[in-house]
């Protein structure tokens, strides 16, 4: 029987690499160590930046901790403070929902849109392409800023030109509760630039002939992106909806400039405090790091999971060109 | 669920083990200079002076090291308190530290992580008399004072002199009740019913005008006598606080229609110009009253050298016109860090910033921030005008003070705050509802921090 084998093993798609001897043990070490050598880098950086801060965040999530103390172990409480005592979780938590709601979705229709115009053009594409990636590059705190001035109710141009087509009370914009989360859409409507680039990118890569044998199937405009363009897209899509949702569950900067910085955390009327705010305030101007740390554990988890949901439920609208997944 | 302990239990494991302790290096025994060898020693301290301001601070050392010719300073500034606490949480603490944050004072010594002082006032027989006493109120938490003053703020009431000759209002008002008339002489509104201009606005958030202001004016208390609840739902100043800015909304802006006044007022306080640029509302004649700290003085004499106005102390409930003169203060703290590698002479470090009156007098004509011992506010170098005087005296007042220290930073504020803004907007219309919410909020801080 051993005979047997012995021939068998010899023969078939793999018998060369069969014949080839074994290396011997200490030969396979040193590969191994030598391939860890190469590796050695990226191991560093993982443990020591990634891997243990957050091994760290989520033991000091389980502790009473201000920086100023050592951490004291206080089990859960910090989690079942958040969610039956801190009176702003569940504002920071609502509000950051309404950021994922209204202004993801927006983003993405924004950013379809512009880049669909941007296949209008028979000449100076790039310009134009460049033009409204511009925004993009401007950096968040300092475009929150120009946009507090822009937008301001006092002096600000774009409420001047509304009271100057007739408009008796325009809004406050950043400085009305109503408004203000408005005002924060249209900033990051302004700087769509990143995603269109990446829906521009899908929209040049539709197959013309799917549109040829559309026209021939006597579609219209309407029906030719609704049954083709979006299908065809909707990778780019489900990538911008991913994306956008983690980045708006961790909004900051935004938030953060818009209301007046540190000492007007939230304003107006808590209407900017959102899921970040409220972690940073915690953490760095109340000295709660324990609870700061029990904060973004919970937002982690979250962002799994309505991460897990949306790839979840792609099988039934995303589509991708040869059936690959 | 039991792997899912054990892998618990590793992390914590491995975080505590990795954590830094910051192992606590007070000087077990306390030299406080007397017995301190002359060796050459060179003290750091860290600060968030920056700019003009931290060029004048770095100039006081050469008056320390001239008294103490083996002691040599080297002044950072541009650090904030998260630099300062990380460094003393790793063990690298500097000799002496500067803070701005008045509300963590209760966290600093609570803590340790600002030593006390009080062992190395007894033993060098340190005369704590030399500053007025509400500063030991903002200093001290928990039986640790922590901290020393270095320079501090004073609220009051600035008003336009012109606006007031064309109102005909001869004096300043001393009394809420006076506040609000004259601001109702000085209110000037549009055709359209919005405000041109406002005589006073009661509108927190609005500049200076804040939580811990509001309740300064009425003397109302954030806690119990022994810190361990919140009262502002049960101590009636706090009531009547609201209920005045309420009324004066109402009266002064809305026609005695409270939500008429409350929107016109959000619409204004909207177009308010930037504090700290010449768009203040000061400076463009918006508001003709305006509660505000002294480095205002120094800001008009630099941006607005042509504007007519006067300071005086920021009026007072009716009631409570006996203490006409008082007013919030507080402000820049120093401290030894737990681990100061040289805590002898970093005592005498902070016992001369803290009470060389040719300091405090050259730093307070040069920042324009109020000197905070007895003697300089005397000192006849001091460069005063009548507008600075105003908050020299504020500060003197024994009545003035700043809102009690708590374990729990600046989240009674916030909580606070945070139900005042809805009240004064009208979306909140019980008042005792709200207040009782609020402190319940709080004790649930309060609870918290104590575990």
């Amino acid at each position: 029987v051993a005979a047997t084998v012995t021939t068998e093993q010899h023969v078939g798609p793999f018998a060369e690499a069969a014949a080839v001897p074994r290396r011997p043990r200490r030969r396979n070490v040193k590969r191994g160590l030598t391939v860890l050598l190469f590796m050695s880098p990226w191991i560093a950086g993982f443990i020591g930046l990634i891997l243990y801060p957050m091994l760290s965040s989520l033991y000091f999530s389980f502790t009473k901790y201000s920086l100023l103390e050592d951490p004291k172990w206080i089990g859960t409480q910090n989690y079942s403070f958040m969610f039956t005592k801190d009176p702003f979780f569940w504002l920071a938590f609502r509000n950051t929902i309404w950021i994922i709601l209204v202004g993801v979705p927006l983003r993405i229709v924004f950013g379809i849109f512009t880049a669909w115009l941007l296949t209008l053009p028979r000449a100076g594409s790039k310009t134009y392409r460049t033009l409204y990636f511009l925004p993009t590059m401007a950096p968040p705190a300092a475009a929150a800023l120009a946009f507090v001035l822009i937008f301001n109710p006092g002096y600000g141009p774009i409420n001047q030109l509304l009271q100057g087509i007739g408009m008796k009370s325009p809004p406050l914009w950043f400085y009305g509760p109503n408004s203000s989360k408005w005002g924060l859409v249209m900033l990051g409507l302004w700087g769509v630039g990143d995603a269109m680039i990446i829906f521009l990118a899908g929209l040049l890569d539709v197959p013309r002939q799917l549109y040829e044998a559309a026209e021939i199937e006597g579609a219209n405009g309407r029906q030719k992106f609704r049954f083709v363009t979006l299908p065809m897209i909707s990778p780019v899509i489900f990538f911008s909806l991913v994306i956008g949702v983690i980045d708006a569950f961790q909004y900051f900067t935004e938030a953060y400039i818009t209301a007046g910085g540190r000492d007007h955390l939230g304003e107006p009327q808590g209407s900017t405090m959102v899921y970040g705010v409220r972690l940073f305030q915690e953490g760095f101007d109340n000295l709660h790091l324990g609870y700061a740390a029990a904060m973004a554990w919970v937002l982690f988890i979250i962002i799994m999971i309505c991460t897990a949901v949306l790839i979840r439920t792609s099988d039934r609208w995303v589509h991708y060109q040869g059936g690959f997944r | 669920m039991k792997r899912w302990v054990v892998m618990l239990a590793t992390f914590a494991l491995l975080a505590t083990a990795c954590t830094a302790g910051g192992g606590d290096t007070t000087a077990s025994a306390i030299d406080t200079g007397s017995t301190a060898s002359h060796a050459p020693v060179t003290l750091e301290i860290w600060g968030a002076w920056t700019g003009r301001e931290l060029e004048q601070f770095n100039k006081i050392f050469d008056g320390f090291t001239a008294k103490y010719p083996w002691i040599t300073v080297v002044s950072k500034g541009g650090v904030g308190d998260p630099k300062i606490i990380a460094a003393i949480n790793s063990g690298t603490a500097p000799d002496v530290v500067l803070s701005f944050t008045l509300d963590s004072v209760g966290q600093f010594c609570e803590s340790g992580a600002w030593q006390d002082l009080n062992p190395y006032i007894e033993q060098s027989g340190f005369d704590v008399a030399q500053f007025p006493p509400s500063v030991e109120a903002y200093t001290t938490f928990a039986g640790s004072r922590c901290a020393f003053p270095f320079l501090t703020d004073a609220y009051g009431l600035y008003y336009n002199t012109d606006m007031f000759d064309q109102a005909g209002i001869t004096d300043p008002p001393t009394t809420l009740t006076e506040l609000q008339d004259d601001a109702a002489k000085l209110t000037e509104f549009n055709s359209d019913g919005s405000i041109k201009r406002a005589g006073f606005v009661p509108w927190l958030g609005y500049y200076e005008f804040s939580v811990p202001n509001l309740g300064n004016i009425f003397g109302a208390k954030w806690y119990s006598d022994d810190g361990t609840q919140s009262v502002v739902a049960t101590d009636p100043q706090w009531k009547a606080a609201f209920q005045w800015q309420h009324d004066f909304i109402a009266e002064v802006y809305g026609d005695g229609d409270f939500q008429t006044g409350a929107d016109r007022l959000e619409r204004f306080v909207a177009g308010a110009g930037d504090e700290f640029s010449t768009a203040h509302d000061m400076y463009t004649g918006r508001i003709a009253m305006n509660l505000d700290g002294e480095w205002r003085t120094a800001f008009l004499a630099d941006e607005k050298p042509n504007l007519n106005y006067a300071t005086a102390p920021f009026p007072l409930p009716d009631d409570q016109s006996d203490q006409y003169g008082r007013g919030q203060i507080g402000g820049t703290i120093i401290g030894l860090p737990k681990g100061s590698p040289h805590p002898a002479e970093a005592w005498l470090l902070l016992q001369f910033m803290a009470t060389d009156t040719p300091t405090l007098v050259y730093m307070a004509n040069n920042v324009r921030n109020v000197p905070t011992t007895l003697d300089s506010l005397q000192a006849p170098d001091l460069d005063v005008t009548p507008q600075f005087q105003t908050f020299l005296d504020i500060f003197a007042d024994p009545n003035s003070h700043y809102k009690e220290p708590s374990a729990i930073g600046a989240s009674d504020q916030n909580i606070l705050q945070a139900f005042a803004a809805r009240w004064e907007v009208g979306k909140q219309t019980d008042l005792d509802g709200g207040l009782a919410d609020a402190a319940k909020q709080i004790d649930d801080q309060l609870a918290q921090a104590a575990i």
